[in-house]
C-alpha cells in the first residue's frame, strides 16, 4: 500500500561524506552526498526525491543519493556504520543516537518545529473518548524507533498505572505512519498513534482514507523529526548542507518542494525540544 | 383443457406449421438450457484454477510474513489481489483472509466482520463447516463448496519448510458467476435464434406444402356426399408417401363412383325404354283388333251396304284414317320374330342402293369400311333396317354437303355397325330421350326412325349408344351398334 500512497515519511535521514570536499580538491572524483529516508512516500515518491535530490545537487554542486530502507532501525544502523552523512529521523532516533550524530536543521511544520501523536480510532468507534477505552483490543504501533508511533502510547499508559505489555489484546506494526492510517481505516486495528504530521498531510492529499478515522487525542509536543549529520561529517560539509536547508524557503523551487512535503522550512532547531523524548525513554530504562 | 382442445380443432393450415415452430422452439430451449450447467461447470472450474493458482503464490508470500508474525505486510499481500478489480473481471474474490494455526483469523480483507483474533469457525454455520474441512486438509489446495451456499472457499495452505503456519482462505461469490453463465447462454440464445430465423420459415413453407392439398381433399371429400367432385390434380402433391397415395386413392375413387353413375343412368335409360316398349305394344296390341273390326266394317258396308257418293266419299276418309293409325301402331309394334335370311356382304351393298338417292339429293359422301367377308348369322332384314335407318338419319343430320362414314364389322362375337356424321352435335337433353318415340330430331318424319333401331337391337340383345362431341369447333356425332352373333 505505500506504493500506491502520496509521499511521506515522519523520519528520514541524510548523510554527506566525511572529509571530503574542499575547492583544492574540486578535480578530484568526489564521492555522493548520501543521504538516507525512511521508506514511505508515494508512486510519486520517486518523481518527488528526483525533484529534490536535482535541487540539493544543483544547490550543493555535488551529487545526491538517497538511501531507503523499510524500518528506523535499517537506518539507524546504516547511519550508525557511517554508511550514511546525513539522515531523516525520528525524534526517538535522533535522541537514541545522540552519540552519533548532532541536530543539523529542523522542519517547520504548520511554522514551528513541533509535532504531537495523534490516537485515532475507526470512525464508526464512536464510544472510544481515551486510550484506556481501548483494553484488550487491537492496536497498531507504527515502528518500534517511532516516537509518537510506539514510545508515546507506551508512556501514556504507563503513566496511567497500565502495562503496555498486556494491555492490548494484540500489537502489530505497519512500519510507516501511513500504513498506520489506512489499518486503522479499514478496521484491521482498533487504534492507533500517528505522527501529526502525517495525518494531517494525508488529510490534505488523501482525505477519503483519514475521514474512515477519528482523532481520538492529542499528545503534548514533540520536537518535529530533525536532519541530523554524523559527527564524522566535516564541518564544510555540515554548513553547506545546513545552508542549503535552512535557504529552501527563500527560493522558488524550494518553496515549491516544501509545499509537496507539507513543510514551510527549516530551522537550526534547539536540541533542548527532544527533552521530553529523552525523559520517556528513561521511563522505559532505555538510554 | 379447452385452449388445448380448440388447438387441435384447428385448420391443419395452422396446425402444422404452428406444432413445427413450437417443436423447433421447444428443441432450442431446451438446447440453450442445457448450455446453463455446462457453461455453468466451465466457468467454475475456470473460477477455481485461477483462484488456486493465485492462492498458491499468495500462500508462498504469505509464509515469511507469518513466520516474522507481520500483520501489515500479510494485510498487503492478501489486500492486493483485490485492487486488481475491474468490472469485467468476473474472477475476483469476495474476501481474502489468513487463518493462524488454530484457525483463529489472522488478518482478513474485512477486519469489520472477520476481525483478528475471531475464531473463524464460530462466526457462522457455513465457517464452521469451512473449518472443518480445513482441520481435515493436507498440503493441497482444496475447493470447499458448503451446502446451499452462496460462496465457494479455496483453502490454501501456509507452509513454511515443514511446518504449517496457517491458511489463506479465499471467499468467491457464485452471484460472480452469473454475468459469464448469462453472457454464454446469451450467446447460445442468439445461434438458436438464428436457426429459428432459417427453420421457422422452412417450417412455415412444408408445414403449408402439406395442409393445402390436405385441405383440398377434405373439402372434395365433404362434397362427395350431394354431388361428384373435380379429381384432384395430382401435380400439388406427386409424391409417394402416405399423403401421395391418399391423393391417389381418392381419385380412384373418384373414377368408380363417376363409372357407377354412368352406369346407374344407362339402366334406369333402357328401362325407362323398356317400359315404354312395353306400353306401347300393350297399347298396339289393344287397339289392333277393333281397328281391324272398323277397317272390316268399312268394307262390308262399301260392298254391300250401296252407298252414295257423298257416304263413299266419308267411308273413305275414314278408311284413310284408320290405315294411318294401324301403319302408327304396327310401327310401334316391332316384331322383329320373323324368320329372316344371314346378314350377307350383298345386303351390304343393298343399303348402299337404297340410301344412294338421299345422298344423292343432299350431296352427301358417304365413306364405307365393310370387313364383312361372309354372311352373320343376324336376321338380315332387321338389320338392313336399323343400317338404313341410322344412315339415312346421318346423311340428314350431316346436311347438304356433308360427310357421312359407315362401318361394318365383326369382331369375335360381336357384330359391329357404326355410323359417323359431322353434323351439328346433339344436346345432352336429346341424347337422353333419343331413342323413346315421336322424338323428332331432324324435324321431319315421325320420330320413330331411332325408336324402331332401338327395339330391333335391344330384341336382339344388343346395345346401341350414341356419343356427340364438339372439340374445338368440329362436330362428331357417332351411333355405334354391336350384336351378339349366335353361335351356330
Amino acid at each position: 500500500m505505500p506504493t500506491r500512497r502520496l509521499f511521506l515519511s515522519a523520519c528520514a535521514s541524510f548523510a554527506l561524506a566525511p572529509a571530503l570536499a574542499p575547492a583544492a580538491l574540486a578535480s578530484v572524483p568526489t564521492r555522493a552526498v548520501r543521504v538516507g529516508l525512511t521508506p514511505v512516500f508515494v508512486d510519486d515518491q520517486h518523481g518527488f526525491l528526483a525533484d529534490w535530490r536535482a535541487y540539493m545537487g544543483a544547490k550543493l554542486q555535488q551529487s545526491v543519493e538517497f538511501v531507503q530502507r523499510n524500518s528506523y532501525r535499517e537506518i539507524m544502523d546504516l547511519l550508525r556504520l557511517q554508511k550514511l552523512d546525513f539522515a531523516w529521523i525520528c525524534d526517538y532516533p535522533f535522541v537514541y543516537l545522540h552519540k552519533q550524530v548532532r541536530l543539523l536543521a529542523v522542519p517547520l511544520f504548520n511554522s514551528r518545529p513541533f509535532y504531537r501523536a495523534y490516537l485515532i480510532v475507526p470512525a464508526r468507534m464512536t464510544h472510544v473518548t481515551s486510550l484506556l477505552d481501548l483494553r484488550n483490543k487491537i492496536f497498531a504501533y507504527a515502528d518500534p524507533y517511532s516516537n509518537t508511533g510506539y514510545l508515546e502510547p507506551r508512556y501514556q499508559l504507563r503513566q496511567m498505572g497500565e502495562d503496555p505489555t498486556h494491555f492490548f489484546r494484540r500489537t502489530f506494526f505497519t512500519y510507516s505512519h501511513i500504513n498506520l492510517v489506512e489499518a486503522v481505516a479499514v478496521g484491521l486495528a482498533d487504534g492507533g498513534s500517528v505522527d501529526s504530521f502525517v495525518w494531517d498531510s494525508l488529510d490534505r492529499d488523501r482525505p477519503d482514507i483519514t475521514r474512515r478515522t477519528r482523532i481520538v487525542s492529542q499528545s503534548p509536543e514533540f520536537g518535529f523529526p530533525p536532519f541530523v549529520a554524523h559527527h564524522a561529517v566535516p564541518k564544510e560539509s555540515f554548513l553547506s548542507m545546513q545552508e542549503m536547508l535552512l535557504t529552501m524557503a527563500d527560493d522558488a523551487a524550494g518553496k515549491v518542494l516544501l509545499k509537496r512535503l507539507n513543510l514551510d522550512g527549516f530551522v537550526v532547531g534547539d536540541a533542548r525540544n527532544y527533552e521530553l523524548v529523552a525523559r520517556m525513554m528513561r521511563a522505559f530504562g532505555e538510554e | 383443457m379447452r385452449p388445448l382442445r380448440s388447438f387441435f380443432n384447428l385448420s391443419y393450415r395452422y396446425k402444422i406449421p404452428l406444432w413445427g415452430a413450437f417443436l423447433i422452439v421447444a428443441t432450442a430451449v431446451i438446447i440453450s438450457g442445457a448450455q446453463f450447467p455446462r457453461a455453468y461447470d466451465n466457468i467454475k472450474h475456470d473460477l477455481l484454477r485461477n483462484a488456486t493458482s493465485q492462492g498458491q503464490i499468495l500462500a508462498r508470500m504469505l509464509a515469511p510474513a507469518l513466520r516474522q508474525d507481520q500483520v501489515w505486510q500479510a494485510y498487503e499481500i492478501i489486500d492486493a489481489p483485490l485492487h486488481d478489480a475491474t468490472p469485467d473481471n468476473t474472477m475476483q474474490a469476495d474476501t481474502l483472509l489468513v487463518l493462524d494455526a488454530r484457525r483463529q483469523v489472522y488478518v482478513s480483507t474485512r477486519p469489520h466482520s472477520l476481525p483478528m483474533l475471531a475464531d473463524f469457525a464460530r462466526r457462522s454455520v457455513e465457517y464452521g463447516q469451512v473449518a472443518a474441512s480445513i482441520a481435515k486438509m493436507g498440503k493441497a489446495t482444496r475447493v470447499i463448496e458448503p451446502e446451499a451456499s452462496d460462496y465457494l472457499y479455496v483453502a490454501t495452505p501456509i507452509v513454511d519448510v515443514q511446518t504449517r503456519l496457517g491458511t489463506l482462505v479465499q471467499v468467491y461469490s457464485k452471484k460472480l458467476l452469473w454475468p459469464r453463465i448469462e453472457a454464454s447462454v446469451e450467446q447460445a440464445g442468439w445461434v438458436a435464434l438464428l436457426a429459428l430465423a432459417v427453420l421457422v420459415p422452412l417450417n412455415w413453407y412444408w408445414g403449408h406444402r402439406t395442409a393445402t392439398p390436405l385441405l383440398r381433399l377434405t373439402e372434395r371429400m365433404e362434397q362427395l356426399s350431394h354431388e361428384l367432385p373435380d379429381e384432384l390434380p395430382t401435380k400439388i402433391y406427386d409424391y409417394e408417401d402416405e399423403l401421395g397415395r391418399l391423393f391417389r386413392a381418392y381419385n380412384q375413387t373418384l373414377q368408380q363412383l363417376r363409372e357407377k353413375a354412368l352406369i346407374e343412368r344407362g339402366i334406369i335409360h333402357s328401362e325407362r325404354l323398356v317400359a315404354i316398349g312395353r306400353l306401347a305394344a300393350g297399347v298396339a296390341h289393344e287397339i289392333n283388333n277393333p281397328l281391324l273390326g272398323m277397317l272390316t266394317s268399312i268394307n262390308t258396308l262399301r260392298r254391300h251396304g250401296a252407298p252414295d257418293a257423298r257416304t263413299n266419299k266419308t267411308l273413305t276418309l275414314l278408311e284413310r284414317g284408320l290405315t294411318q293409325i294401324t301403319e302408327t301402331v304396327t310401327a310401334l309394334l316391332v316384331e322383329t320374330k320373323v324368320n329372316s335370311r344371314d346378314f350377307a356382304p350383298q345386303d351390304i351393298e343393298d343399303v348402299k342402293t337404297l340410301i344412294a338417292p338421299q345422298a344423292r339429293k343432299l350431296r352427301v359422301t358417304v365413306a364405307w369400311r365393310t370387313e364383312l367377308a361372309e354372311p352373320a348369322p343376324l336376321p338380315s332384314t332387321l338389320v338392313r333396317q336399323v343400317m338404313i335407318n341410322l344412315i339415312l338419319n346421318a346423311i340428314q343430320a350431316a346436311g347438304e354437303d356433308g360427310g357421312v362414314e359407315a362401318v361394318v364389322a365383326v369382331t369375335g362375337p360381336t357384330f359391329l355397325f357404326e355410323v359417323v356424321n359431322g353434323g351439328r352435335s346433339l344436346s345432352k337433353a336429346q341424347v337422353e330421350h333419343l331413342f323413346e318415340p315421336f322424338t323428332n330430331v331432324g324435324e321431319t318424319g315421325r320420330g320413330l326412325g331411332l325408336w324402331v333401331c332401338y327395339q330391333i337391337v335391344n330384341q336382339l340383345g344388343g346395345n346401341i349408344a350414341v356419343d356427340s362431341t364438339t372439340v374445338a369447333g368440329t362436330s362428331r356425332t357417332r351411333f355405334g351398334v354391336t350384336l351378339p352373333i349366335a353361335a351356330r
